[in-house]
């Protein structure tokens, strides 16, 4: 029940609350099974948001994720709630949500959000079942020995069938199908019930009052007003405004200006104590400076060890992003240096393209990161832009023992290869078992290796598979929801490299070669990739005055060959006296568009037509990994 | 049918632009004058026809063909208005020409009506050329007499083709076999003979374009053009070419029918003057085309009908000439005329810069060429290039002329380009 009065809410101050009085928890959800609803819910019962504050999804801040319905910054919010025992005895909680990434490229970010807690709502849509990104970041919260609360959600859903639902749950997460929990964060109902349970159920944190303060961070966002935001999650000792702090990754140390918990707008507090989650500003502006899964303490009394964990995220997915206009490229430049401010993860560098001219070399946690990046680039700063299909990272030792580490294809060495190695990822496929099949042969196309399966349910059959990442990186995602009529999710892990029979292919127009196009690809797909694309550019490069000869090679091997005819008439037959202004417009048209031209060698091509082939080209690993169905 | 061009509003009165130069700033000869007057009526729509051309059913009441000719004589009375406004008033007309449409619609005597407006206004140049479109089914050795006793020297037919199935999806009506009779029947009454042929039409093959080429020089005619089938959008075969009804050749099957017509019409002793018109010897050319595309003036009668002004040697400033356009439909146009306005719907004011790519566009067409003191640095660097790939003729260059070779008559447009680059 909402706090009865002042006397209770006393105890849980901020900085003044026992941590038997704390509950930290978090939600596991697939993104679309109503996680940002329910949370609202639960804000405005406990009385944090008035209803008339309320809009749809108030956690979740940007524009981008509103629309896609996913929350890429996890953000961290305290609810006051009461409970009674059974002698009428009132206790408050201090509840704290920690919203977290539901992506699977944010693994590590999941990781340190799970850290942070004690407790996690499973919630899961009681019409669609659980999913394979779900499962993945429910094994995490088990790893980290979080209290598991499975929860179905929109239960008022005509299609929903919660007691079929509730078997799949209780099944994987132990337990009793009758305790799983029945709510609609549409309508309210059964929430009070899940906030009982989460003070209930999900252990208090436990930490050394007296130790040298350790706190986690757990996600670090850039603000353009209040420059880097850090959220933490205290373990031991306690933080108070105007002491020195230090990063233990990197001992560097800033004055912390300001402390204080979200509820939902931030305000200041006097510190935070054992157990407590909240934020943090020191004025840096790089979110590089404030790294989630480090450790903050005092910088006079510093603790001996840091907290487990910390990782730095590592790019798995590299793309070359092109502005389409190229005198948007200073803005590009700009508009990446800002949102590097606020993602971590994002790594780029400058770029040329002889097709698509200045861009840059950005490295992704993973396909959604590149989607989202993309997008906000293209939504925040107003930028048309093009990226390249993209690709992995490759370690490729030569035969003198020289390793050359590929984030572009073009950069892939020539001459003797002794061995080139290839990240490889666990996949995890759940789909309904009549497509089990389909998985199975799409993921053997793939080189994948079949490492188990399992029966979820009657219908519900969850795939193991090691599989290149390359191959995933690469339209895999959309081949597997074709398949499997949109029913099948995936979820990967990164787990290592393999070595493997990997090729270079370059595209070459006239004997030059195309940089944009050239691809690292098995050797038995080679043929394959260079049919498709030496095809595809026929179709789109314009007849020159001379045969253009459109060549695949593998070294100084051609593999395939394709040619575009000399064009042999370019004149209008006709131009009477009423026509001269039309045919002068015309050829003004084609004279601004030869201003477009891209030549490579003698072969003018426009710049379009390279925008085109890589577009359709990348298209679906363009397509966002886990847009709703 | 094309839209308009955009441009700034005409005067309601048609006065010219200040800068326009009189006539007396030039030297003798320069800027001749041609008339167009354009007939916007055709029995039938042909399926490929962009013109601005209304059939009787099309056009309804308010702008009947009766009082087309009268119409026309309107607009004339303007031109003389607006011309000696500016002092261009005093050129003879050096060519007339009736294009549409389908001028043979209106009676020969409507024709020669406007004919003898227009010499009474601005009198004709000796030797004046005064050519009328006609369609083979539109004319009688009487009709054709009666434009060679009004003064007409030429007439150019739309023969299109020889072969009865291309005729069929061009939905021309008449019949080929009344060709021969209607060039005699021309040559009888004293004019010149011109022949105009589609090539390129959905179905049409090697063979049939053969066949029509040598059944047009079985006429004996002196001039044949030959323009490739341009399918322009909003036109009913642009549509049935959408909807897969009709399959267009490819412009490779254009090229080679080109340079099939151009093998058989040389052979027979009609040389090309201008990309897509052939004529045996000069004085068998249509000197009126040759004005469009020397840059000559030209006042264009009739709804739709465009007009030309060039600034003269004598004007100050950045404008190089004015073009201007009629209103389309024949019923706003008479409306207008009616009321003593200009027809114009719109002009443009042509900067140095536009003045010089329309001159390279179209002075290249020409076998004179052009000259290529005309062309700026850039242009002038490209002529070389251009020899060497065979595009224009190197003996020409050296004489100081861009000439096309037959393969640039093919890339002509791609010529203009690299010259204006």
């Amino acid at each position: 029940m909402p706090i009865p009065g002042p006397a209770l809410t006393a105890r849980i101050e901020p900085n003044a609350t026992a941590p038997e009085l704390i509950r930290n928890f978090c939600i596991i959800a697939h993104i679309d099974h109503g996680k940002s609803t329910l949370a609202d819910r639960m804000l405005q019962l406990t009385g944090v948001v008035q209803s008339r504050d309320m809009r749809a999804q108030y956690l979740d801040r940007m524009d981008i994720e509103r629309e896609r319905g996913i929350t890429v910054k996890s953000q961290a919010v305290r609810m006051p709630w009461a409970t009674a025992d059974s002698d009428g005895v009132e206790t408050p909680h201090a509840l704290n949500m920690i919203d977290t990434p539901g992506h699977v490229d944010f693994t590590y970010e999941v990781s340190r959000s799970l850290a942070a807690c004690e407790g996690a709502v499973l919630l899961v849509d009681a019409a669609q079942g659980i999913e394979a990104q779900t499962l993945a970041n429910l094994y995490l919260a088990m790893e980290n020995d979080l209290e598991i609360i499975p929860v179905l959600n929109k239960i008022d859903l005509p299609a929903a069938q919660p007691e079929k639902y509730a078997e799949e749950l209780a099944n994987l997460v132990g337990g009793d199908p009758a305790d799983v929990l029945k709510v609609s964060g549409k309508t309210g109902e059964g929430v009070e019930a899940l906030l009982d349970r989460i003070v209930e159920r999900v252990p208090a944190p436990v930490g050394d009052a007296d130790a040298q303060p350790r706190a986690m961070i757990f996600d670090s966002v850039y603000d353009t007003y209040r420059g880097v935001v850090t959220y933490v999650r205290v373990v031991d000792g306690d933080l108070s405004p105007r002491e020195r702090i230090q990063m233990m990754s990197t001992r560097a140390t800033h004055e912390l200006l300001e402390i204080g918990v979200i509820s939902p707008e931030p305000y200041k507090t006097k510190g935070l104590g054992v157990g407590e989650v909240g934020y943090l500003i020191t004025g840096v502006k790089d979110v590089r400076q404030s790294k989630v899964g480090d450790t903050v303490t005092n910088a006079a009394k510093p603790a001996d060890e840091p907290l487990g964990g910390y990782d730095d995220p590592k790019p798995m997915v590299f793309s070359g992003l092109y502005p389409i206009d190229g005198s948007d490229y200073p803005t590009l430049r700009d508009a990446l240096d800002k949102l590097k401010l606020n993602d971590a993860a994002l790594n780029y560098e400058p770029e040329t393209s002889v097709a698509l001219g200045f861009g840059f070399r950005v490295g992704f946690l993973g396909l959604l990161h590149l989607e989202i990046v993309r997008e906000r680039l293209e939504r925040e700063f107003d930028l048309d832009l093009i990226s390249t299909a993209p690709n992995v990272v490759y370690d490729v030792t030569l035969e003198d023992g020289t390793e050359v580490k590929v984030t572009n294809p073009s950069e892939f060495p020539g001459g003797k290869i002794r061995e080139v190695r290839e990240p490889v990822v666990k996949a995890t496929v759940l789909t309904p078992s009549e497509f089990v099949g389909a998985v199975m042969g799409l993921c053997t196309d793939r080189r994948g290796q079949m490492e188990g399966m399992d029966y979820l349910s009657e219908d519900r059959v969850e795939l193991r598979y090691t599989l290149p990442l390359a191959e995933i990186v690469f339209d895999f995602f959309d081949n597997l929801k074709s398949r499997t009529r949109g029913y099948a999710s995936l979820d990967y892990d990164a787990t290592g490299d393999q070595a493997a029979d990997l090729v270079k292919v370059d595209i070459l127009l006239q004997g030059e070669q195309v940089d944009a196009f050239s691809a690292i690809v098995h050797k038995d797909a080679a043929y394959e990739y260079g049919v498709r694309m030496t095809a595809k550019l026929k179709e789109i490069i314009p007849r020159q005055q001379f045969e253009v000869p459109i060549q695949a090679a593998v070294g100084a091997r051609v593999i395939a060959r394709e040619t575009v005819r000399a064009i042999r008439k370019d004149v209008l037959a006709k131009c009477y006296g009423g026509d001269i202004s039309r045919k002068r417009k015309l050829l003004e048209k084609q004279k601004e568009g030869k201003k477009r031209m891209k030549n490579i060698g003698s072969v003018e091509v426009p710049k379009e037509a390279f925008i085109s082939a890589l577009s359709s080209d990348a298209g679906g690993a363009k397509e966002s990994k886990d847009k709703k169905k | 049918m094309p839209a308009l061009p955009d441009g700034e509003p005409v005067p309601d009165d048609g006065t010219l632009p200040a800068w326009v130069a009189p006539a007396a700033a030039d030297a003798a000869g320069e800027r001749p004058f041609g008339v167009y007057v354009h007939v916007p009526f055709c029995s039938v729509r042909c399926g490929y026809c962009d013109f601005n051309t209304y059939t009787a059913a099309e056009l309804g009441g308010g702008a009947s063909q009766s009082q087309y000719a009268s119409t026309a004589l309107d607009e004339v009375a303007l031109a003389a208005r607006v011309l000696d406004g500016a002092g261009l008033g005093s050129r003879p007309v050096s060519t007339v020409f009736f294009g549409g449409g389908t001028p043979t619609m209106l009676p020969a005597e409507d024709l020669a009506r406007v004919v003898r407006g227009i010499e009474r206004t601005w009198g004709l140049a000796d030797g004046a050329e005064v050519t009328t479109e006609a369609n083979p089914d539109s004319v009688t050795p009487e009709s054709l007499r009666v434009l060679a006793d009004a003064g007409f020297t030429r007439v150019s037919f739309g023969m299109q083709s020889a072969v009865p199935h291309v005729l069929a999806t061009l939905e021309r009506t008449h019949d080929p076999r009344r060709i021969p009779d209607v060039v005699a029947w021309a040559r009888d009454a004293g004019l010149g003979v011109s022949l105009d042929l589609i090539y390129g039409t959905p179905g049409e093959s090697p063979a049939d374009w053969r066949a029509s080429v040598e059944s047009a020089l079985a006429t004996g005619v002196d001039h044949v053009s030959a323009y490739a089938l341009v399918v322009e959008p909003g036109t009913k075969m642009h549509a049935q070419v959408r909807r897969g009804q009709l399959t267009l050749p490819d412009e490779d099957d254009q090229a080679a029918k080109y340079e099939l017509a151009d093998d058989l019409l040389t052979a027979a002793g009609l040389g090309w003057y201008e990309v897509s018109n052939w004529a045996r010897g000069p004085e068998h050319a249509c000197r009126h085309n040759l004005a469009y595309w020397r840059g000559d003036d030209w006042w264009g009668i009739g709804p739709g009908a465009h007009s030309y002004v060039s600034a003269g040697r004598g004007a100050a400033g950045e404008h190089a000439g004015v073009r201007w356009w009629n209103v389309k439909h024949p019923r706003r146009y008479a409306a207008l005329l009616a009321e003593g306005r200009s027809p114009g719907a719109g002009r443009e004011l042509l900067t140095a810069e536009e003045a010089h790519l329309e001159r390279v566009m179209l002075g290249v067409r020409l076998r004179e060429g052009l000259d290529l003191a005309v062309l700026d640095d850039a242009g002038r660097r490209a002529v070389a290039g251009l020899v060497a790939r065979e595009l224009l003729d190197g003996v020409a260059a050296l004489r100081g002329r861009a000439v096309l070779t037959r393969r640039g008559r093919l890339l002509a447009d791609a010529v203009v380009r690299e010259l204006t680059a």
